[in-house]
């Protein structure tokens, strides 16, 4: 960022200076405002509008004119605490924060304590985490906030010492002069406090003085992972807050007509209530294991559901009739493809749930939200009580994959709670969060390619999908600045659509378009959102393109793509991976690019088809083809915490082979067959790649991308390619094995399977 | 109501509740002890992994009344204290290798890494990759290749 667009919040300051606050408060308390805005370019009005403004670059323009401040407050323990206006639910980035400021602020970072902040309305777009915008957004503002903290530390610190600021450092936690005299910023924080608050600016570390970013550091987090103590929302001690489940409709949001045994199951052991909510009967017990006999014992007559009678074949019909016309097939010669992509779960291993306190007049929640700011606006809407009645806390969250997005535990615990006049700790049970949770919707892909000799003419790609449900508040945040983009009067999940898809080859004249039918499932934005399907689809065409141009899928694609950038990742992983070594028949390599969040990354796979590997016995499990080795490479820009951004790609990678290989759901009479983890095939130990390798390219940029989504789209193309080569046939429907159903479906009444046991006959 | 009796973490507990409620509840909704997670309730995903007389099982499915007054069970939290120290070796090597991501299934990781060992250890003979293939612990976070490394690390110093 410089000074001279006018635009920059260090206008008149000069380079490099940036604006923040000293607070009026008892210790030292400094701030900025959340997302200064990027330096506007000039719009170009024919240019691929991803090019001129990407998601994260609309989100971020969004928190401007509602902009507020985040706060480093330094305390008299010498420790800095900091409240993240973000969910943290596994993507480290409570520790990258932390990182941040010990960097400007010069201090250990296990001194640094990040919370994670209540609803704060006042924030209004800037509370959400999604489209991995994290460190996007808050990589400028919270080191302005610590290092206005480190200037006012230093010259509080002159005062005491009478002393220049020039002549002091500030190291560990610990301001030295020259003379060796010291002094602990615990010491100072009472004393470089402010009686007012004043506007100061400040100048950032440059990224050749850096320390702490862009250095490998372990999780802040990880020793309360390890001991047990990290506390997540069913694991708080809230008074009275009593386990609570909710016996749930056999098919997709079907409805209570009648319960025909209320009073017998009322008098059950444990059981303090049972009442009748929106979505289906609450029973609130003593323990969750009380809950769940409850919910069986009940006797529900239900009406009929948003999907009766839908099957996967029905959705794809729809699908086919919603799909957006190809087009003339131009004279030139063309590959084509038409691929399907089947319904999948964004189920987290922890389930959907909230804790909920509600009184006459206020309400209290604990929940792991994305969305708090909407989910605070919903629940006092449900509950009729004014929103600043509405207190929501943001808890850890036990991962997140675009499930907490979403509030829909939080909203039936307020009903709940309100109803009974008791506080509930209500969790769904796995079979709720399967068959009843929110889905990645069922999509289909169709591409066309023109080219001649060498030369690709033109890109077309229409995906047609299944309504991805963006009303969590990132649909209110297109909504509001749709307007000002150059899309017409495209709906919000079509811009989104639009931003996030980046075409990144040159391949002449290109366009991608997203069309969207069916509002009746239960959907939302799974890690990634549209890329997976969208560059799985593409990338394999681009093998097929290569092919009938000759040329080798790697040297390929290193030809087409548009920059350096990307071509540095491609090379990488073509280098590190051997691409193009021998490999035994029934075994291949695949590769592929994908480019997000500011980030590109590419993805080198190998995989085994071969019979014996595909057929090997595991008890209640898909095995398959097993990807045998990935070599990922990944440009985020700046890499705030490398440590924590392998593990991310690790992560999408694991999504992406699930999401080629094995994981989906199955619809069938309107409800998904899928009840639990020995239903749903989610990548295990067991296709796990025994090698791995992330390889974090030198950052090439002063700002950091995103991450968090990053890798799976990539990943899950590699994946296909290589299963393509391996077999001699491009896939066209994932996963692969989706035709196959490896489980026997479990009842839906009642909704939810006993409790075995049998649980001593298994130790091992 | 009737009284069960058993040892959780070196200490003798006794609850008042049926005997037909599993341990997994019992543990946390009663006694407070909130390491072992619930991420199925059916003993597929392995989140409540705990030891019990030092064999990994899921307190999802055990009936409390299954339990004697001598059993002695040990979750995450008690783990570190049946080495007699501030942290287990399979602990150590987690944080080594900065294993967790968002942590919901951490604690039945390393609680079945650790029974892991013990087994292969009992058979006279070292982890083997088919031996880590078979763990059935879940991890929706996909950590499971640095799973991998901190086991055969943890291993090492068991």
């Amino acid at each position: 960022m410089t000074g001279s667009t006018g635009e920059a919040p260090d206008r008149g300051i000069g380079r490099r200076r940036f604006l923040g606050y000293v607070l009026a408060a008892p210790t030292l308390v400094a701030a900025a405002e959340l997302a200064p805005a990027p330096a506007a370019a000039a719009p170009l009005p024919s240019a691929e509008l991803t090019e001129l403004l990407d998601l994260n670059d609309l989100m971020t323009a969004a928190a401007l004119p509602t902009a507020n401040l985040i706060a480093v407050e330094v305390r008299q323990d010498g420790t800095v605490a900091f409240a993240l206006p973000r969910a943290e639910v596994g993507q480290g980035i409570t520790t990258s924060t932390a990182m941040l400021i010990a960097e400007e602020l010069s201090v250990p970072l296990d001194r640094v304590r990040v919370t994670l902040a209540d609803a704060r309305p006042e924030l209004v777009f800037n509370q959400l985490t999604g489209g991995s915008n994290t460190t996007i957004a808050t990589y400028g503002p919270i080191r302005v906030a610590a290092a206005i903290a480190r200037q006012r530390l230093l010259t509080t610190a002159a005062a005491e010492l009478r002393t220049d600021v020039a002549a002091l450092t500030i190291e560990n936690g610990t301001v030295r002069d020259r003379s060796g005299r010291s002094l602990d910023i615990g010491a100072l924080a009472v004393k470089a406090a402010s009686a007012r608050t004043e506007r100061v600016s400040v100048e950032l570390a440059p990224r050749s003085a850096f320390t702490v970013i862009g250095r490998p550091h372990s999780r802040i987090d990880a020793l309360d992972a390890v001991t047990g103590r990290k506390k997540f929302t069913m694991d708080l001690d809230v008074p009275d807050a009593k386990p609570t489940m909710v016996c749930r409709p056999p098919t997709i949001n079907g409805t209570v007509r009648s319960v025909a045994n209320l009073a017998e199951v009322r008098a059950m052991p444990g059981v303090t209530n049972v009442v009748t909510i929106a979505t289906g009967v609450a029973v609130r017990a003593e323990t969750f294991g009380q809950c769940v006999d409850a919910v069986r014992a009940l006797r529900v007559t239900w009406g009929p559901g948003t999907a009766q009678g839908k099957s996967d074949a029905s959705v794809l019909r729809e699908l086919a009739a919603a799909e957006l016309p190809m087009g003339l097939r131009p004279p030139t010669p063309v590959v084509e493809g038409a691929f399907t992509f089947h319904f999948r779960s964004n189920s987290a291993l922890e389930p959907n749930c909230a804790i909920a306190d509600v009184r006459a007049d206020r309400a209290e929640i604990w929940s792991s939200l994305k969305s708090p700011i909407v989910a605070q606006q919903a629940i006092a809407a449900k509950l009729r009580l004014p929103v600043s009645k509405v207190t929501v806390h943001v808890t850890e969250g036990g991962g997140s994959f675009g499930r907490k997005l979403f509030f829909d535990a939080a909203l039936e615990a307020a009903e709940v709670s309100q109803k009974i006049g008791k506080p509930v700790k209500l969790m769904w049970h796995r079979a709720d969060d399967s068959r009843q949770g929110r889905t990645h919707p069922m999509a289909t892909s169709r591409v066309r390619v023109s080219y001649l000799g060498d030369t690709v003419l033109s890109y077309k790609q229409r995906h047609t999908s299944v309504s991805t449900d963006l009303g969590h508040g990132l649909g209110e945040i297109i909504t509001a600045l749709a307007a000002r983009l150059p899309v017409g009067d495209m709906g919000f999940a079509q811009t989104f659509f639009h931003l996030s898809q980046t075409m990144s080859y040159r391949f002449g004249v290109s366009s991608q378009l997203l069309n969207e039918t069916d509002k009746d499932f239960n959907t939302g934005s799974m890690r990634n959102v549209y890329s997976p399907d969208v560059t799985c689809a593409r990338e394999l065409i681009v093998d097929q393109l290569a092919g009938r141009m000759g040329k080798d899928p790697y040297r390929f694609r290193r030809d087409f793509l548009r920059d350096d950038r990307s071509r540095a990742v491609l090379q990488k992983v073509a280098e590190a991976g051997g691409w193009g070594r021998s490999m035994a028949a029934g075994t291949a390599q695949g590769i592929a690019f994908h480019a997000e969040y500011k980030s590109v990354s590419a993805a080198l796979v190998e995989i085994d088809c071969r019979p014996a590997t595909v057929n090997r016995p595991i008890r209640d499990g898909v095995t398959g083809p097993r990807v045998t080795r990935v070599v990922f490479a990944v440009d985020v820009g700046l890499a705030v915490n490398p440590r924590g951004l392998e593990a991310q790609m690790m992560g999408g990678i694991m999504d992406g082979i699930a999401l080629a290989l094995t994981s989906s759901l199955h619809l069938r009479d309107g409800y998904f067959l899928e009840a639990s983890w020995d239903n749903y095939f989610y990548t295990r130990q067991w296709n796990t790649p025994p090698d791995l390798q992330v390889i974090v390219m030198p950052s090439t940029s002063d700002e950091p991308g995103g991450a968090g989504e990053l890798a799976v789209a990539a990943s899950m193309a590699a994946v296909a390619c290589a299963y393509g080569r391996a077999t001699g046939t491009m896939p066209t429907s994932f996963p692969i094995n989706h035709g196959t159903l490896s489980f026997t479906p479990k009842p839906t009444v009642p909704p939810i399977p006993p409790s075995p046991a049998d649980g001593l006959d298994h130790a091992r | 109501m009737p009284e069960h009796t058993f040892r959780v973490n070196g200490e003798q507990v006794t609850v008042n509740v049926p005997g037909d409620v599993r341990l997994l509840w019992v543990l946390r909704d009663l006694l407070g002890i909130t390491g072992p997670k619930y991420g199925c309730g059916i003993n597929v995903c392995k989140a409540c992994t705990s030891h019990l007389n030092g064999k990994a099982v899921n307190p999802c499915a055990i009936p409390v009344e299954a339990l004697e007054p001598t059993d002695e069970v040990t979750t995450i939290e008690g783990l570190a204290a049946t080495v007699g120290e501030d942290l287990h070796p399979m602990q150590r090597a987690w944080l080594e290798y900065d294993v967790a991501q968002c942590g919901y299934c951490q604690p039945g990781q390393i609680m079945a890494a650790v029974a892991l060992v013990r087994r292969v250890a009992a058979e006279g003979r070292a982890i083997t990759e088919e031996d880590l293939d078979g763990l059935r612990n879940i991890c929706r976070c996909g950590t499971y290749v640095r799973i991998r490394e901190a086991i055969r690390a943890g291993a090492e110093d068991m």
